[in-house]
């Protein structure tokens, strides 16, 4: 996110502008978060206590042992120190993301997470206070230098959990997917692949790139698609389905396609599909029968 | 890039090793075709495992090869289409049609091999 | 991550360039191998475009981190060519000024998520097309 670190060190420009320019005696920010920094360190034992007993009452973290959060407590608040000190957010991004990782399985929620980074920066804020409140003036620049860079903390570690949780459920999304559509290997070289439910395009286009790998690796020759459980088909679904049908050939591999209902072939056919090139069989004994054929399998009629 | 063309009885073999730009293509039709006619091949296999992409003008210029090809009495297999090339290709409309494919070398052969015999 | 790369393309060689240098941008921006290939193929047929039409010109990839986590890899495919004198009908299945298959453009389009053209005869044509990790 480049534009926005762009805006926010424009920002602090401004802000440091501005305070220079009201206290031409003053500290800059920079020796002012030095100070602080400095502060946060000397009080580091007490200061991660007082925050771990407030993620306790806040009965946050529940999933996790007193221990475990001791633990990563520890390591957030030396990277948020780190923060503070150098104004650079890698490492920490890469701690919150790796953080998420360890927590989101165990069913850590978004808002726990914000919870803790925002009951730290309280902690932290009211330490200052604590410290700085014989001078006014001083905690009023020590707040305005702490403000900007604690947000910046904060949303840090927020879009990074955010993000790792996305990535979580679109990848449980594809189990699933993967899960409701298996391509079947029935004896060798031939697999089929019989689709159930709603397709939507997302989904056709997963079925197709799962099919063209199976037909690699099973080495199949020949592949029946089953659409009899498909109810209906829009145009973008069954302009895939042609697709398919065309992408199995370009690998080698005779698609025959079974179970297709009066409906879909109308679809087929306004798309301008030739059903005569398509090679249709009405159900999926007889696809299976007709692939044993093109396999030079002796069919047994029963 | 030159394109290696191994002969194995009546059949001509190229094997594509990589990336190959527009002019690597059309020297590999006019090697294709001259051999075919020097050799009094039966069937060429273009093995394009190792093509990363199959364009617009990757494709035509196979089906031009299969054409002239067939002109000269010869039938052409196109091998080894990975998944995502080929994917990719059906969407951009892409279908080598009239081109028989297989999925390696060997079915290839195979392919050949029982096209001749059905014919004979 | 968001730094922008540029390839002058003038021969068949650099269109072989262009596409493997976009292919190695989308795998690195986490795209599937299959939607890499969908892009490098898109940037083969733009860039081609660029040789056979306006001789030379350069293709620009931007990769992009948008709201929410999206990540994306936008591709601007220019030149100062002679421009495309109907640009809808360029745009249609079919067509072709050079005696090809026509597939060109609209082709690109199916493969991509984001397609835009600006043409002006006489100065140039200027695709960007953009696609989105699913």
């Amino acid at each position: 996110m480049p534009g926005r670190e762009r805006t926010m060190s424009k920002e602090a420009l401004l802000h440091r502008s501005r305070i220079v320019a009201e206290l031409p005696r003053g500290e800059s920010q920079s020796e002012l978060l030095r100070e602080l920094v400095g502060h946060l360190r000397q009080n580091r034992t007490l200061l991660r206590e007082e925050w771990v007993r407030r993620i306790g009452e806040a009965h946050l973290l529940g999933a996790m042992s007193q221990e475990e959060i001791f633990q990563e407590a520890t390591s957030v608040y030396d990277s948020y120190v780190a923060v503070l000190e150098t104004g650079n957010v890698d490492d920490l991004t890469a701690y919150a993301r790796n953080l998420s990782e360890r927590i989101i399985p165990r069913g850590v929620e978004t808002n726990e997470v914000v919870g803790i980074v925002l009951l730290l920066r309280d902690v932290l804020a009211r330490s200052l206070f604590a410290k700085y409140q014989s001078d006014f003036e001083k905690l009023n620049r020590v707040l305005d230098a702490y403000e900007p860079a604690a947000n910046r903390i904060a949303n840090t570690v927020a879009v990074g959990f955010v993000q790792e949780r996305e990535r979580v459920i679109r990848q449980q999304q594809e189990a699933i997917r993967e899960l409701s559509t298996p391509v079947l290997q029935v004896r060798e070289r031939l697999l089929i692949l019989p689709i159930i439910g709603v397709i939507d395009p997302q989904r056709a286009r997963q079925l197709t790139e799962q099919l063209l790998r199976a037909i690699r690796t099973n080495r199949a020759k020949v592949v029946v698609i089953d659409i009899t459980g498909v109810a209906a088909m829009d145009v973008t679904v069954a302009n895939h389905l042609v697709q398919t049908v065309e992408a199995s050939r370009l690998l080698g591999a005779t698609v025959i396609v079974t179970g297709l209902s009066p409906e879909i072939a109308q679809t087929l056919v306004t798309i301008g599909v030739d059903l005569g090139k398509m090679n249709t069989v009405g159900d999926l004994q007889g696809g299976i029968e007709q692939a044993e054929r093109l396999l030079g399998y002796k069919v047994v009629l029963s | 890039m030159q394109v290696p063309i191994l002969k194995q009885g009546d059949v001509l073999i190229a094997t594509i090793q990589a990336a190959l730009s527009d002019a690597d293509l059309l020297e590999l039709r006019s090697a294709l075709v001259q051999q075919v006619v020097r050799f009094r091949s039966a069937g060429v296999i273009v093995d394009v495992t190792a093509m990363d992409v199959m364009d617009s003008f990757a494709s035509r210029t196979l089906l031009e090869i299969s054409h002239m090809i067939r002109l000269r009495g010869a039938d052409t297999v196109i091998v080894g289409i990975q998944p995502e090339v080929a994917f990719a290709m059906v969407q951009l409309g892409l279908t080598l049609e009239d081109i028989p494919t297989a999925l390696d070398l060997e079915e290839g052969l195979a392919y050949l091999q029982h096209r001749s015999r059905t014919i004979n | 991550m968001s730094a922008e790369t540029q390839i002058l393309v003038m021969s068949d060689r650099d269109v072989v360039a262009a596409r493997q240098q976009g292919r190695a941008l989308a795998l690195e921006a986490g795209f599937s191998a299959s939607e890499a290939t969908l892009i490098a193929t898109a940037i083969s047929e733009l860039a081609r475009n660029i040789v056979s039409y306006a001789h030379q010109g350069t293709v620009t990839f931007k990769p992009l981190n948008g709201h929410g986590g999206a990540v994306g890899l936008t591709i601007v495919a220019a030149d100062s060519g002679p421009g495309i004198r109907d640009v809808s009908q360029a745009l249609r299945d079919g067509y072709s000024s050079s005696g090809g298959l026509g597939l060109g453009l609209p082709g690109v389009k199916r493969l991509m998520d984001e397609f835009e053209i600006a043409s002006r005869l006489g100065s140039g044509t200027t695709v960007t097309v953009t696609k989105w990790r699913t």
